[in-house]
């Protein structure tokens, strides 16, 4: 298993945490993880996006220049990042954010409302969250627990309330692709 | 095997650092390093060291020079411009052979150039970078785990040799994180012993310690035994890694992130049926020119992938001199290495074509290479109203 | 039975001194030594001798030195103290290194209270390169890059380390002696006591500058240069205390 992924989306999207917790999450389900922030003049715009490679063997380039797997959680992020993707590659389309949809034929498509599901439990703000558990729906690649026992690491200051609400957001993104 | 943890490499490479008994740090900001010296300031004092704020790149590496002539494990980290600041202290360590680590997290350069990660201070690595004769470790990770694992590496080499060790990392290597472990147990500096050499208070009556980088009518003997030295690390420590060279028709040779991204190229070539090794300097300085010489006898054509602008690539053509074409892949000031431009590459190099090459015979006749944007050649801002 | 009056302090090593006739840096390493002695310091002490006409110093005392870059003395001195903080740490500096190529780094000693004791050493010129224009040249003096004298139009005042050091909070002890006179010597050989004494008690930072003697690069004879000192220097740089401050 060899899954590169590019999350994109605004700053304050949570993409860049989203991405540090699928890469503890790999750890947790003993893989080989890296993290690369959107680093340098790629920065500009107000855009944020991370690369993240999870493997049952060595990781290549943190780089992920032909991402498997990208998630696109805003509208700018579209076009930017759908030409990248490998040939059969996985896009997860915020569609509560993301009108457009992919030009392309070669790619399979998951469009999850992220932004409403996150509403629906009381906060906009863990859309990323259910994101990730479409993800982890879609292709297996970290267990839903592992995600659960990353939070603890990642988010240490983090309430109890508030772990037990991102979980209820990454299953409903998991529960949210049929 | 150890439980591997999630780290960013920057921090990493903090950690690493005060497990190899550092107790000495001053730095000043820059990005992308900025972590280390703020894991520092976190961390050493309850290690029992010292961090200092420098005011300068110039105070932070003369107060590791003065850190490690008590024999302390002292060390520095900036990137690039504010390294080109720190070889007036670096160049005094080599002459008064003192050990001591400098981390450079490469941007992009000349001068002030971006924040972007970049493998452009090679030469000023490799070749001493400060004035006169001399040589520093140079040791090239190209993972978390290696940043937090050199620093040991790193000092355990400069104080049996005594002289500065740096370690050449880039901002990518800096900024990621990845799974990584620590290979070794936490050392206390306490249990280390004490060098000869080094000042300190000496109540004990022993003989008057000096550490100094005047040396007068001393100096030509002092350069000559230094050379020595040279010769014998030049000859024992060539360190690096191989893979996949043994039947390889065309070997990638880069260090540092540039490897990872030959990773990518040798597995996809070996999926095709294209028989590609990579060779991983990872001593910089000394190069590891015995082995690549003796892999160049074998291999048709060697392809050099940095992320500068023909540097890495010279010490190269000097290890395999005329055994086989050498050619270059450059990704400069600020591009990121790809796996399928490298490929790409070697594709190109094995039937004779110049996409994505740089040949130093090419040199003249221009070239092809990736750069993040276009170049405008051509001769600009010439001086208007000039009188001639 | 004859009795030592006076002798050459233990501090001190045997190597015979570099210095020209009537140069000052001789009496202030001798006042330095003869100071560790008293305090009985000597034997953790540790020098940072600059680059200069000092830059033997590390081999004139007999407490472990170090010999560093122009200007960077006080960066030394505080990546040593750091590491050794049971040692008494001095570093011995010149004008031009202090005043001038090292400005940065004796500020900001300062203004970390970095427990270290500087001797500044001040003879308006720089010795060792030849008798170029110093920070501290005085208006009107002849050297070798001001050959019309220093104009303050082209080359701007004089600078006084003291006065300056003393508006900074981290400082601590800060004051101005000069070696013309036996009177003189023995005053700086009070403030020197006192700069050490500071950081013996981790008071903190604590520079003494001494007026020094430049016959060579003033072309001058001693007693013209002594003149120099009292009729030139001293009204630019008067003698005194600029700052004592205790502990905290």
């Amino acid at each position: 298993m060899y899954q590169g992924i590019r999350i994109a989306g605004f700053g304050g999207q949570g993409v860049i945490s989203a991405g540090i917790l699928l890469a503890q999450a790999g750890v947790e389900n003993k893989l080989n993880a890296s993290w690369l922030p959107s680093y340098g003049p790629e920065m500009r715009g107000g855009t944020a996006n991370c690369s993240v490679v999870v493997s049952d063997g060595e990781v290549y380039t943190p780089i992920v220049s032909r991402p498997d797997t990208v998630i696109v959680m805003n509208e700018p992020s579209l076009p930017k990042f759908e030409p990248m993707l490998k040939k059969g590659g996985l896009l997860i389309l915020n569609s509560s954010l993301v009108n457009s949809r992919p030009a392309r034929t070669d790619i399979k498509t998951v469009c999850v409302p992220c932004n409403q599901i996150a509403e629906k439990l009381g906060m906009d703000r863990i859309a990323n969250l259910v994101a990730l558990g479409a993800f982890i729906k879609c292709t297996g690649a970290v267990s839903l627990a592992a995600v659960a026992d990353a939070m603890k690491k990642v988010y240490k200051r983090a309430k109890p309330e508030m772990l037990e609400l991102n979980q209820k957001a990454l299953q409903a993104g998991f529960d949210a692709v049929k | 095997m150890t439980q591997k943890t999630l780290r960013k490499g920057n921090e990493a490479l903090a950690e690493g650092a005060i497990r190899a008994g550092v107790r000495f740090f001053a730095g000043y900001p820059i990005t992308p390093q900025n972590e280390v010296p703020e894991y520092m300031s976190a961390h050493i004092a309850d290690a029992g060291g010292a961090f200092v704020q420098a005011e300068s790149e110039l105070a932070a590496i003369n107060m590791v020079y003065g850190a490690a002539a008590t024999g302390t494990r002292a060390m520095t980290s900036s990137s690039s411009p504010g390294i080109s600041l720190k070889q007036e202290g670096i160049t005094y360590c080599a002459s008064a052979d003192l050990p001591c680590l400098i981390v450079n997290v490469m941007r992009g350069g000349p001068g002030l150039g971006s924040i972007a990660g970049a493998q452009g201070d090679y030469f000023q690595a490799t070749r001493g970078g400060g004035n006169g004769d001399y040589h520093i470790f140079v040791l090239a990770p190209n993972s978390v785990e290696e940043l937090g694992n050199f620093p040991k590496l790193a000092f355990d080499l400069a104080e049996k040799y005594r002289m500065p060790a740096m370690i050449l990392a880039d901002g990518i290597l800096g900024q990621m994180m990845e799974s990584m472990s620590f290979n070794f147990d936490p050392v206390d500096p306490n249990k280390l012993g004490k060098f000869d050499w080094a000042v300190d208070i000496h109540k004990n009556g022993r003989a008057k310690n000096n550490v100094f980088s005047y040396k007068g009518d001393n100096l030509i003997a002092d350069v000559v035994e230094r050379a020595k030295r040279y010769g014998l690390i030049e000859q024992t420590e060539q360190r690096f890694e191989e893979r996949n060279c043994e039947d390889a028709d065309v070997i990638l040779v880069a260090y540092g992130l540039s490897s990872r991204a030959c990773l990518e190229a040798v597995n996809h070539a070996r999926e095709q049926g294209l028989k590609v090794g990579l060779f991983r300097p990872i001593t910089l300085w000394p190069f590891p020119q015995k082995r690549l010489a003796e892999l160049a006898k074998t291999a048709k054509a060697i392809l050099v992938v940095e992320q500068s602008l023909g540097q890495l690539v010279q010490d190269v053509k000097l290890a395999v001199g005329d055994k086989c074409p050498v050619g270059l892949n450059a990704y400069p000031a600020g591009g990121q290495p790809d796996g399928a431009q490298i490929l790409a590459a070697v594709k190109s190099l094995l039937t004779g074509q110049k996409e994505g090459l740089f040949t130093l015979q090419d040199h003249a006749a221009g070239f092809t290479y990736h750069c993040t944007r276009d170049l405008k050649l051509g001769v600009q801002g010439d001086r208007k109203g000039e009188t001639k | 039975m004859s009795t030592i009056l006076a002798k050459k302090p233990n501090a001190l090593t045997d190597v015979p001194m570099h210095y020209c006739p009537g140069c000052g840096h001789g009496i202030v390493h001798r006042l330095i030594a003869e100071t560790l002695e008293e305090l009985g310091v000597a034997d953790r002490a540790i020098g940072v001798a600059p680059v200069g006409c000092a830059v033997f110093a590390d081999s004139y005392f007999a407490c472990d030195c170090v010999q560093g870059a122009h200007g960077r003395g006080p960066a030394i001195a505080t990546g040593i103290k750091r590491s050794k903080p049971q040692a008494i740490v001095f570093s011995y500096q010149g004008d031009g290194d202090l005043a001038s190529i090292g400005m940065a780094e004796i500020v900001h000693a300062a203004v970390r209270n970095e427990n270290i004791t500087v001797i500044f050493i001040n003879n308006a010129i720089y010795g060792m390169t030849g008798g170029q224009m110093a920070p501290t040249t005085l208006v009107g003096q002849v050297a070798t890059t001001a050959p019309k004298g220093r104009d303050p139009k082209l080359q701007g005042w004089p600078i006084n380390m003291c006065e300056m050091l003393a508006q900074i909070t981290g400082s601590k002890f800060l004051a101005r002696g000069a070696v013309d006179t036996p009177q003189n010597v023995l005053k700086t050989k009070q403030y020197l006591k006192k700069a050490f004494e500071n950081q013996v008690n981790n008071v903190g930072f604590s520079m003494v500058e001494v007026i020094s003697q430049c016959p060579t690069n003033w072309h001058a004879d001693v007693q013209q240069a002594l003149e120099f000192v009292r009729t030139k220097m001293m009204p630019q740089y008067p003698l005194g205390v600029f700052k004592d401050k205790g502990a905290e």
